[in-house]
């Protein structure tokens, strides 16, 4: 680590319309050093990785390879300087072989013909040197993720060959595969490779990476070998709460309990550990963790999005089943997601029809509300929420980002629910509305109504919540409830520090 | 054997089944005679087929395929009868004309990302007007060249004759195997079916490829429409009206996957065969219908549509 940056990332500024994605970040990789790069969402890590790689031009400050300046066009372009990319969805060719994924665009040819033979034993050699005996023929589609990530690398390391961008590679692997993979970044990193590893998950940037760089809402926290580090260390700086700020007793932490309304028990799917969890009425239970931790996984599958392989669900004791989310909003779940312009609103339909289509799908066709009834609802709980909307006969995507969220809370209040998942309520949404969401959650909750909420934002779990999961790789690590909820001891169960047991 | 095997083995044994199937009802249709008709009468709709392979496989359509056989038709007719060109000269110029259309057609579809199948319907409409225009009525054509390549053909034993078209198509299927699957070009046409994106990433020259496959197709419309006029000694506007639909059948029936990235060149030749036995047996038989040529390719479609989501449903298998 003494000899000078391979790659090197000076004062970089990117700004996409107002917003400021990156503010004057600097960023080094060594060769023969794995340095992570860590962040929550939206805190600037992949604007950045785009940068290095090409995807992005930046907008200020600059790339030096081994001390001279670059600008790079495309990735392509920054792969001929030596900078390969291996992505979480692995960007190869799942319909053609191992070995022409490996060889395409410089396929060995004969007469002008490509010498297939030659290809298939030049990837066996290649594929040998990853620890990889594979049929080199068969399509990449049969062979599993983490061997589709070996294959990827392979090619970027071929093509490439200074410095190997890791963008959560190991998100959809399983712990053997991970090490597998771990093996193959170690060897590269000893034969004087820089890697730069991007993940959600800490631990593994214990076990693998030299450094660390910490980003946070576009600007770099600290760039530190991590053997100064510790995992809460990492969790502060990447949440930015330090231990400073304040703590809010919920009003109703450890209260009494009105009954279970809903018992999830051994509730899970392939690559998801089963959990038990019971909300109780009038109860809000929060769910903090990081980005990747599972909380969204959780959701979908409370809510029948991704089918359950095992386990059961109970609303007011009885057992129902709940496969898909028509299942689940007719034993009258309502789930607010976490990219509401992707999968909540209907930008196009107004925002009478937005509040009532939850209503009318429960109904079923031949008991169309008509215009009478859908107005009056949409009033009614436009006027509850407080949704300021010039007009409820105006496109939904009009609205501001807390409208929009209030619109559809409106649309589950409508069917009249027993259990709402709010997956990250608050996000993009500006600060005076946060307040009004909060409201809105604790009014909700006093009304007697068990809610499940996820959310990033700490002093905001801790606002709302009379119970608080904290999640790590995919699994329930701690629950806090009563006078235990405060944001320091949340940090120290998302970092699993030896107070709590690590799984 | 690799999953994408699967379709085209099923294709192959389907067809050797219906032809068994066939004989064991009128044996006369066991002979080489039968045989060279086959090649002879499908050899518009397999040289069209096969630019329609290129084209599938890489994620797109094509359906401005029949059109443009009918406008080739027309010029050639026009060429050979009103300005007295040489039938040779007049092949290569309505190559040449349609070539160049494919190659604006895919740079369309490339530059304005516009969806293949909306480019190459108005192709279809451009190729159908412009043929009317050039000649609203059919033109008949003399020539001693026409007449001698009619007359050629090779004997195969048992009294069946392997004719020039057949010969042309046999030997375009056996190069389009080769493009497909040996050269760099084919690859990457593979690679455009399998993920567009992850092409470009890999270096997959998009715009080139995409360009030439969209030639290739209707360089090869083109030379199906040359094969259609030497076959019936005609231009006219309207030929080979709705052989865009027939060309997808075939491919699809021959096990390629119509959202792209799977299939072999050599099974749309069984497709086209598939679909020329049918016609064959009902000329047979004399009591049918043809329109039962149609029902028949109606319930392969559908069979080999079923067949290939049960095949690539299957998850990874190895680890």
């Amino acid at each position: 680590m003494t000899e000078r940056p391979v790659l090197e990332a000076r004062g970089i500024v990117k700004v996409f319309g107002q917003h400021r994605a990156l503010e004057a970040v600097d960023f080094t990789a060594h060769p023969g050093e794995v340095h992570a790069l860590l962040g929550e969402n939206g805190a600037g890590k992949s604007t950045l990785i785009k940068i290095l790689t090409g995807a992005y031009q930046p907008d200020g400050g600059e790339l030096l390879l081994e001390g001279q300046p670059i600008t790079l066009r495309d990735p392509l372009h920054g792969q001929s300087y030596g900078i390969g990319t291996v992505y979480q969805e692995v960007n190869l060719l799942p319909n053609r072989s191992v070995a022409e994924n490996l060889f395409l665009g410089r396929q060995p040819t004969r007469l002008g013909l490509v010498d297939r033979k030659r290809i298939d034993a030049q990837a066996r050699e290649l594929l040998s040197r990853y620890g990889l005996d594979i049929d080199v023929r068969a399509e990449l589609s049969e062979y599993s993720v983490a061997v589709q990530q070996i294959v990827a690398i392979a090619r970027a390391v071929e093509l490439s060959g200074k410095v190997l961008v890791l963008d959560e590679p190991t998100a959809s692997l399983d712990r053997n595969e991970v090490q597998r993979l771990f093996d193959v970044v170690r060897a590269l990193k000893a034969k004087g490779l820089a890697i730069i590893f991007i993940t959600h998950f800490l631990d593994q940037v214990f076990d693998l990476a030299d450094r660390v760089t910490i980003l946070r809402n576009g600007k770099r926290v600290t760039t530190q070998a991590l053997d100064t580090l510790n995992t809460t260390d990492v969790v502060r700086m990447m949440l930015g709460k330090d231990v400073t700020f304040e703590h809010h007793p919920s009003a109703l932490a450890g209260g009494p309990k009105g009954a279970v309304k809903v018992r999830f028990q051994g509730l899970g799917r392939k690559g998801m550990p089963a959990f038990d969890l019971a909300v109780h009425e009038g109860e809000v239970v929060g769910v903090a963790g990081l980005l990747g931790s599972g909380r969204t996984e959780v959701a979908r599958l409370m809510f029948g999005v991704d089918g359950a392989d095992t386990g059961e669900v109970f609303v007011d004791g009885q057992p129902v089943s709940i496969r898909n989310p028509a299942q689940a909003v007719a034993a009258g779940f309502g789930f607010c997601p976490e990219d509401r312009k992707l999968d909540g609103i209907f930008g196009d339909l107004s925002v009478r029809e937005n509040i009532i289509i939850a209503l009318q799908a429960k109904l079923g066709w031949f008991k169309a509300l008509n215009r009478e009834d859908q107005v009056e609802l949409a009033g009614r709980y436009a006027e509850a929420l407080d949704i300021r909307a010039a007009d409820h006969d105006m496109p939904v995507k009009l609205l501001s980002g807390g409208n929009q969220q209030k619109v559809i809370l409106a649309r589950w209040l409508a069917i009249d629910p027993t259990f709402l998942i709010l997956d990250e309520p608050t996000r993009g949404i500006d600060v005076g509305a946060h307040a009004e969401i909060v409201r809105t959650i604790n009014r909700l909750r006093e009304e007697g109504l068990a809610l499940f909420v996820i959310s990033s934002e700490l002093d905001e779990v801790v606002a709302y919540s009379n119970r608080i999961v904290v999640m790590r790789d995919r699994e329930m690590v701690a629950e806090l409830d009563g006078d235990a909820i405060a944001p320091d001891a949340i940090v120290q169960a998302i970092a699993g520090t030896p107070e709590e047991a690590r799984p | 054997m690799t999953r994408s095997l699967r379709p085209l083995m099923a294709t192959a044994l389907i067809f050797l089944f219906a032809y068994m199937l066939a004989v064991s009802q009128q044996p006369a249709m066991l002979s080489t005679r039968v045989l060279g008709n086959f090649l002879t009468d499908n050899a518009f709709l397999g040289i069209a087929a096969v630019g329609m392979t290129f084209v599938i496989l890489s994620g797109g359509i094509d359906l401005s395929v029949g059109a443009v056989i009918g406008f080739t038709t027309v010029l050639v007719a026009v060429l050979i009868m009103w300005l007295q060109l040489h039938p040779l000269i007049a092949f290569a110029i309505a190559l040449i004309v349609a070539t160049a259309f494919g190659a604006i057609m895919g740079a369309a579809i490339h530059y304005l990302k516009v969806p293949s199948f909306i480019v190459t319907l108005a192709g279809m409409f451009l190729a159908r007007g412009g043929a009317s225009v050039l000649s609203p009525d059919s033109i008949g054509i003399q020539h001693d060249f026409y007449a001698t390549v009619q007359k050629s053909y090779i004997l195969l034993p048992g009294g069946g004759r392997l004719t020039v078209v057949g010969i042309i198509m046999l030997v375009v299927f056996a190069l389009a195997i080769l493009l497909a699957h040996r050269t760099r070009f084919g690859s990457n046409v593979y690679a455009l079916g399998g993920s567009e994106t992850s092409a470009a990433l890999m270096g997959v020259p998009v715009a080139r490829t995409t360009i030439s496959i969209y030639a290739l197709s209707s360089f090869l419309a083109g030379l199906a429409g040359v094969v259609f006029s030497l076959y019936t000694s005609a231009g006219y506007s309207l030929n080979a009206l709705g052989v865009e639909l027939d060309a997808i059948a075939a491919v699809v029936i021959g096990g390629t996957l119509l959202t792209g990235g799977y299939g072999f060149v050599a099974g749309t030749f069984i497709g086209v065969m598939l679909q020329g036995l049918v016609q064959t047996y009902i000329v047979f038989d004399g009591t049918l219908s043809s329109w039962w040529t149609k029902i028949v390719v109606g319930v392969l479609l559908f069979m080999f549509i079923v067949l290939q989501r049960l095949v690539f449903r299957a998850g990874p298998r190895r680890t």
